[in-house]
């Protein structure tokens, strides 16, 4: 591991400041991602400015319903807050299907969204990754990429983001509040995360020591039922292959309205609008949510070895759909 | 750095390189062996211990990052030297072979039936939204996941939990 210093900051402002003399420096939360990548000599941060005891580790209502999460919030707490339990279960869903009980614990809620890809070229510092060192290529298109892109990749990076909860977060319109050197702002979670493009070392929009201080999730309305399903080669503890988180507005027998987010098959969490716009008014019928999501599908470029991600969309994306349109009001 | 740590009850003060792992400082600098270093990577959960109560991976906790937090090992699960029933049950039930993965096992246990206690529902919950959490097989599998047994003593483990759990 490189040397560096370490400072704990004592508000967000000052955790700003402290990032934006350093333009190697990051922020540190539970650090289970960045630790780790530490080690093996991938991030080099020369300075580490602590924010895990910032005062951003509530869930908070605010007066329009709005429910909104610290940043420093654990990917634990957020999955056992009664509120979301009851009002967002495809957040608690995602939150307890990814990682560990001990992971769980120390990772929050900024930190999850900014993990990166477990794309093995991009943790191997004795392969290219166009990533990791930009301009050095990327062995993942001819090499190993089963768990890697089968939507919105580019020649530079076939990379997946990792995030069970981004993608409900996704599903759910939820909207990014930061701070940085140039002042607060709010992103939507589904701008938040970059397509690789040819600059694929950047993950999100984010600037240097801007930092996540909460997650604003939108009230559902009433009738609204939500839920993520996850595909993986073991039943507990890994990533996905690919997932579905939705949201369904049912209304007599038909789909009033739909949001619909997918993991696993992109650099970001994949709104799928195609599937969103042909289901809204339709029927709820399982041959109409397959119909939707493989018109979503039909855009998706397969790699040698992912195509089997296509029809293990199609199937998640139709069974989580059934499910939620058959759940009792 | 100079930090304190306070572990098993007791405050430590130590010099540190900032890139100490708090499970380095508890092993090489503390002497402090129950915690152990499988992967190094926070994938096998042998380096478990409790923060504040809470069930972590101290290979990817750094040192100088947990001044604040209570540390409990396993080695300080046993008061005054008697056993702690989980420690207890994992002997009864045989529920180890070469022992390496076992420290970190029992502190995730105790920890993971606190979690069940506060109500924490998990990915296998019919109901996430109940008010108590029933620890059954398939539950104790899935809260236990992030602890791995290159042995697979998971047969013994299993009812050893539930034992305790029970009570």
């Amino acid at each position: 591991m490189k040397p560096f210093r370490y400072q704990r900051a004592r508000d967000v402002r000052g955790a700003v400041d402290m990032l934006a003399q350093a333009p190697h420096g990051a922020f540190l939360a539970g650090g289970t991602n960045l630790v780790d990548l530490m080690r093996l000599g991938v991030a080099t941060p020369d300075l580490l400015v602590d924010v895990r005891r910032l005062a951003c580790d509530r869930i908070e209502e605010l007066p329009d319903g709005t429910l909104r999460i610290g940043a420093t919030v654990s990917n634990s707490e957020l999955a056992a807050d009664r509120r979301v339990r009851r009002r967002y279960p495809v957040l608690s869903q995602a939150l307890l299907s990814g990682a560990s009980g001990q992971l769980r614990n120390l990772a929050t809620t900024g930190g999850n969204l900014l993990q990166r890809t477990r794309c093995v070229y991009f943790q191997d510092l004795t392969t290219p990754c166009n990533k990791r060192e930009p301009g050095s290529g990327c062995p993942a298109r001819e090499g190993y990429h089963r768990e890697l892109a089968i939507l919105g990749w580019s020649q530079a990076c076939v990379a997946t983001h990792p995030s069970d909860m981004a993608v409900a977060l996704a599903a759910l319109d939820a909207v990014v509040r930061t701070r940085g050197p140039d002042g607060e702002r709010a992103v939507p979670l589904t701008e938040l995360h970059r397509l690789p493009g040819d600059e694929p070392e950047r993950d999100t929009v984010l600037r240097h020591g801007e930092l996540i201080t909460a997650v604003d999730l939108p009230p559902l309305p009433p009738a609204a039922r939500s839920g993520y399903r996850k595909v993986r080669d073991r039943a507990s503890y890994a990533f996905a292959l690919v997932s579905v988180a939705a949201v369904v507005e049912p209304a007599d027998g038909a789909v009033r309205d739909v949001r619909i987010a997918l993991g696993g098959v992109a650099h970001k969490p994949w709104r799928a609008s195609t599937a969103e716009q042909a289901l809204r008014g339709a029927p709820a019928t399982a041959e109409r949510f397959r119909a939707a999501a493989e018109a979503e599908l039909s855009a998706a470029r397969p790699l040698a070895g992912n195509a089997f991600k296509i029809p293990l969309v199609c199937n998640t994306l139709v069974a989580t759909l059934v499910g939620l349109a058959d759940e009792p009001p | 750095m100079e930090i304190t740590l306070r572990v098993d009850g007791q405050e430590r003060r130590l010099v540190v390189d900032t890139r100490t792992s708090l499970l380095d400082a508890l092993r090489e600098r503390l002497g402090i062996t129950s915690p152990k270093k499988g992967c190094d990577h926070g994938q096998c959960g042998a380096c478990t211990v409790l923060l504040g109560g809470r069930r972590a991976l101290s290979c990817l906790a750094l040192a100088v990052a947990y001044e604040d937090a209570e540390i409990v090992t396993a080695a300080g699960l046993a008061e005054g030297g008697d056993l702690h029933p989980m420690q207890r049950s994992f002997i009864d039930h045989d529920a180890l072979q070469c022992g390496y993965c076992t420290p970190g096992q029992i502190v995730s246990a105790v920890g993971m039936l606190a979690e069940a206690e506060a109500g924490w529902p998990s990915a296998v919950s019919a109901d996430p939204d109940a008010d108590e959490v029933v620890l059954d097989d398939a539950e104790i599998a899935e809260r236990m996941s992030g602890n791995l047994c290159r042995c697979g003593a998971y047969v013994n483990i299993r009812p050893a939990i539930a034992e305790v759990a029970r009570r």
